[in-house]
């Protein structure tokens, strides 16, 4: 994708999101004069959906046992997140202006002690669905039977093994209260033939591919888990679209 | 130890709703009547350690208290990553309790040794580290790591001296040779060989089952000019500590543990001491050695 579409990209991301600063806007501060790639974009329509039409979260319930939790497993995908956050008034738009400074709270990996509303540190990949399956447990086991746990990762990011432990191990327990979320845009050096969501299916999943830029669709996806076991969304992104 | 430790274990989770047990299959049939009684905080993944630490960080990050426990190599050095981020780096805290220490599994080989762990641990900060020499040690131990806030790692071992030492870790003298006296500290289940090795030589005997935070304060009132670490694992991993409390003194350092050598020999846990020089004769001639030059 050329600079040029990856501005109508980011263009197209402008809608406001609840009257404060327009999402496009804040991407521009977060963006400052830098060349981004394009993985900004492979991620920005989920966590629009997620922030706008799913999760129970907002800046007053970061605390709250009862909020769901969204985990960001591919790390390096923060300049939609901080954009978004922003928009949603998690944290002040002015934090976005010096991301990676020596004073700032937003790295090029978030850090969930220095963010609200961020509920992991991540940046080295395969380590959100584990956490997530720990969260998981941790909410199930205190009777907390209203929140999910939404982990969001990439395709590429599979190849880590350790995600291939919770994945089984998730499906045998029947972890119903946790999602995962794959980004794919076919990033994964050596793919997964067969598809990536079989990984998950065999294991005892339920899934649902979706076009990743359809957000009614995306949203369905979302939603459509049936209550027993682990929910898979695979959505699909052009390819290198990191 | 793993007996008290499995006892304990299952009693803190009848006592607190908060403590959770995460397994990856190591012991998980001596904690099956607590799995029964709590299935959803009696946590066995499979053999997945790096998911037991990551799950073991998820549940503290909504308010459980973690217990995890698996042979050392496995639990240390093969989820080194999980405990560095899933655990220190949110800011998320556990109890982690390994059984096998440096060469308990000897004839195992070389994957179930694990000197090397507390060395580990000292790549990170914050961690208490324990390491009984007594099973009456574990009870108490695990009981005050768990009803702590902090992460913290206890070494669990087949080895133990003949008698239990109580405390909170702080440095207890053994055995006091009077002024002048070189200091050993020997930690956890090596202080009986200790005792041995420096019978009748110049040596003031003390006891810790706590490496980290080590007792600097009880150190720097106790040492002279010659001071011995024995340690059972592996050699010089509390130098550093000994030698930054020190450093306003003159004072002369020697560190004696498991050596880093792979022996690539089978046998027992004696067998590996006394290639370790950590028996009682291997300890005396290191020790004699060292003095040597304050003897002359």
């Amino acid at each position: 994708m050329t600079m040029l579409a990856t501005t109508a990209r980011v263009a197209e991301a402008a809608a406001p999101l609840d009257g404060r600063e327009p999402l496009t806007t804040l991407l521009e501060r977060v963006r400052a004069g830098r060349e981004f790639g394009p993985n900004v974009l492979s991620t920005l329509d989920v966590l629009q959906v997620l922030y706008d039409r799913v999760l129970r979260i907002t800046p007053a319930t970061v605390d709250d046992p009862d909020r769901d939790r969204f985990l960001l497993s591919k790390g390096h995908a923060v300049a939609g997140y901080y954009a978004l956050l922003a928009a949603k008034g998690f944290i002040p738009p002015d934090w976005l202006d010096d991301q990676g400074g020596p004073d700032s709270r937003l790295g090029d990996h978030p850090d969930r002690t220095l963010i609200p509303g961020v509920e992991i540190g991540s940046g080295s990949l395969g380590h959100g669905l584990g956490l997530g399956v720990g969260t998981a447990l941790g909410l199930r086991a205190q009777g907390l039977l209203t929140p999910r746990v939404y982990v969001l990762l990439g395709d590429a990011e599979l190849d880590e093994g350790s995600n291939h432990e919770a994945i089984a191990y998730a499906g045998a327990v029947g972890l119903a209260n946790l999602t995962a979320i794959v980004v794919d845009n076919s990033s994964a050096t050596h793919g997964w033939p067969g598809g990536l969501a079989t990984r998950f299916t065999a294991n005892g999943w339920t899934a649902a591919t979706v076009d990743g830029r359809d957000h009614t669709a995306v949203h369905t996806a979302l939603t459509g888990h049936h209550g027993h076991r682990p929910h898979l969304v695979v959505a699909v992104v052009e390819a290198g679209e990191r | 130890m793993r007996d008290r430790f499995v006892d304990t274990t299952t009693a803190l989770l009848a006592e607190d709703p908060r403590t959770a047990l995460v397994l990856a299959d190591i012991s998980a049939s001596a904690f099956a009547p607590a799995a029964e009684r709590h299935p959803d905080r009696v946590l066995n993944v499979g053999i997945r350690e790096q998911l037991m630490v990551g799950v073991a960080g998820g549940l503290a990050l909504t308010g459980l208290r973690p217990i995890v426990h698996t042979y050392a190599p496995f639990l240390v050095e093969r989820a080194y990553e999980q405990i560095k981020l899933d655990l220190d780096h949110q800011d998320a805290s556990a109890v982690l309790v390994s059984v096998g220490a440096s060469y308990d599994r000897a004839e195992a080989g070389r994957t179930h040794l694990g000197p090397a762990d507390v060395a580990l641990f000292d790549t990170l900060s914050g961690w208490t580290v324990h390491a009984p020499g007594h099973p009456d040690e574990v009870p108490a131990l695990l009981r005050a790591m768990v009803a702590a806030e902090g992460s913290a790692y206890l070494r669990l071992s087949t080895l133990h001296n003949a008698e239990p030492h109580g405390g909170d870790g702080a440095l207890v003298v053994v055995r006091d040779a009077g002024p002048g006296a070189a200091l050993l500290v020997a930690v956890g289940p090596v202080l009986d060989a200790a005792l041995d090795a420096t019978s009748g030589l110049p040596v003031s005997v003390a006891y810790t089952h706590r490496p980290r935070p080590f007792d600097t304060a009880g150190l720097r009132a106790l040492a002279d000019r010659e001071v011995i670490l024995v340690e059972p694992y592996l050699a010089g991993t509390s130098t550093r500590v000994v030698a930054a409390a020190l450093a306003d003194r003159p004072h002369r350092l020697l560190a004696l543990g498991v050596r880093r050598e792979e022996w690539r020999r089978y046998g027992s846990a004696t067998d590996h001491a006394r290639w370790h020089g950590l028996d009682a004769n291997g300890l005396r001639r290191s020790i004699t050695d060292f003095l040597a030059p304050a003897l002359v």
